[in-house]
């Protein structure tokens, strides 16, 4: 077993939070560059400048690149040789966002009851955590802060296995044309196929963490992904939903195994700051 | 670009077209949905409000908090459908321009053409770049509501484009019918 103290976790934690808010991924930075070289629309390469200009401004100056610095949501990766010392993970990752969102001056945006008392935490807390068990002795945290606009536009459904790929694409293309300019396009749609009822958003928010520019290893998603941006960016929604070429960036695909019955599918939006930081311990 | 000053005149407010590419000069206040739904409560007792809103441009925002020596923190839009409810009363009572991000409902649009409002759109998640723009910012009420509170900011050339303009013409109908492809 390989110990690891929760102190080495809040400060690592605390730090991510403020890169994240920062540093726009450098895959995002230069799929935003490429759609600046194929956006017709006057309207929309000016958006589109605007945007990659926010993201030196912010990294430069280490201003938030939005002011809805979000929901903090976790995916960790823990090694089964990995023995936490001191507060728990769930304790250790609060204390981190409370700490980074403190230092960084990142908008607390968490209320306490979703209902009955719509109160600031102030903590930006609880976050949210998603916790995979691997072989080894390491542990990885990865942090994708995600803002209302790009979440609230996001959308689930339980299909007809029988309506395949078209009515998969119809659904996709009618969730990004109804979210228009509320999720800040260009977008990334994260694609979660299968699974069940609560396994399809977890796939379809964690498609939204690979790179952009790399390509599916299954080839028929693969195509079914080209397939999809295509359909996506004939909308015509363009950047902040003003018209363009440009409506999303990529649309990523996580499948799963699922019941003889169903077709889980959830879009998961994010928006053109597509923030994410790891740091592995 | 054109340059446009704050508060809006009647007659810049009739004359802007939906799609012109505007820097915006002068005074604006912000509010989101729990500072509108109070102002239509006051709106409603026949209470004085906080601030003229006769004429005045509403900017839906929740800033990040300031950093040391700056007026204000990271400053973008947020979505205004939250306001729809809510944006009929203040057109008719007087409020003249709102700066948002995403379409907005028919009763909003219509009260925009009975009275004179203009809709823009500032770029959703260019919250540091607006932030240069904003040379003050000072709380004039409900500080209860932290980021949601009203502030008075005075802006120099925020970049912003009219999204819906006084006759009804709305980018966010036009603009995507005219790129739509097959």
């Amino acid at each position: 077993m390989r110990t690891i103290h929760s102190d080495a976790i809040v400060s690592a934690v605390a730090e991510i939070c403020q890169e994240a808010a920062f540093r726009l991924p450098a895959d995002v930075r230069r799929a935003l560059e490429e759609a600046r070289g194929t956006e017709k629309s006057p309207l929309g390469l000016s958006i589109l400048g605007q945007i990659t200009e926010n993201a030196d401004l912010a990294e430069r100056e280490r201003v938030p690149m939005c002011q809805d610095t979000g929901v903090a949501v976790y995916f960790v990766e823990l090694g089964n040789q990995v023995h936490i010392e001191g507060l728990g993970l769930a304790e250790a990752l609060a204390e981190g966002t409370l700490q980074g969102y403190t230092e960084g001056y990142l908008r607390m945006s968490i209320v306490k009851d979703p209902l009955f008392e719509r109160v600031n935490s102030k903590t930006n807390g609880p976050p949210v955590v998603h916790v995979e068990l691997v072989p080894g002795d390491r542990l990885r945290i990865t942090l994708a802060p995600k803002g209302g606009g790009s979440e609230n536009m996001s959308a689930m459904a339980m299909l007809k296995p029988l309506v395949g790929k078209e009515g998969v694409a119809d659904f996709v293309v009618e969730t990004v044309r109804r979210a228009g300019g509320n999720a800040c396009p260009p977008i990334i749609v994260g694609l979660g196929l299968g699974g069940n009822f609560e396994r399809a958003p977890y796939l379809a928010k964690k498609a939204l963490l690979r790179k952009l520019g790399s390509v599916h290893p299954d080839p028929r998603y693969a195509a079914f992904e080209r397939e999809l941006l295509e359909k996506v960016n004939a909308t015509g929604v363009g950047p902040q939903g003003l018209g363009g070429r440009t409506t999303a960036l990529a649309v990523h695909i996580e499948a799963a195994p699922c019941h003889i019955a169903s077709l889980p599918v959830a879009v998961n939006l994010n928006c053109h700051a597509a923030r994410h930081a790891s740091v592995e311990l | 670009m054109k340059k446009i000053t704050l508060p809006l005149s009647d007659q810049d407010a009739r004359t802007l077209q939906a799609g012109d590419e505007v820097l915006l000069t002068g005074t604006l206040y912000t509010a989101r949905d729990a500072a509108h739904k109070r102002i239509c409560e006051l709106l409603a007792a026949g209470s004085p409000l906080p601030f003229e809103l006769e004429g005045a441009t509403l900017y839906f925002v929740g800033p990040t908090p300031a950093q040391p020596g700056r007026p204000v923190g990271s400053a973008g839009p947020t979505t205004s459908t939250r306001m729809d409810a809510f944006s009929p009363t203040l057109i008719a009572h007087g409020l003249r321009g709102m700066i948002g991000k995403g379409d907005r409902s028919p009763a909003v649009v219509e009260a925009m053409k009975a009275h004179g409002c203009v809709y823009f759109a500032a770029t959703g998640g260019a919250g540091a770049l607006i932030a240069r723009c904003i040379k003050s910012s000072e709380l004039v009420a409900w500080e209860d509501l932290g980021t949601e509170a009203i502030r008075r900011m005075e802006v120099e050339d925020l970049p912003a484009v009219v999204a819906i303009d006084c006759e009804g013409k709305n980018l966010y109908h036009t603009g995507p019918a005219a790129w739509a492809q097959g």
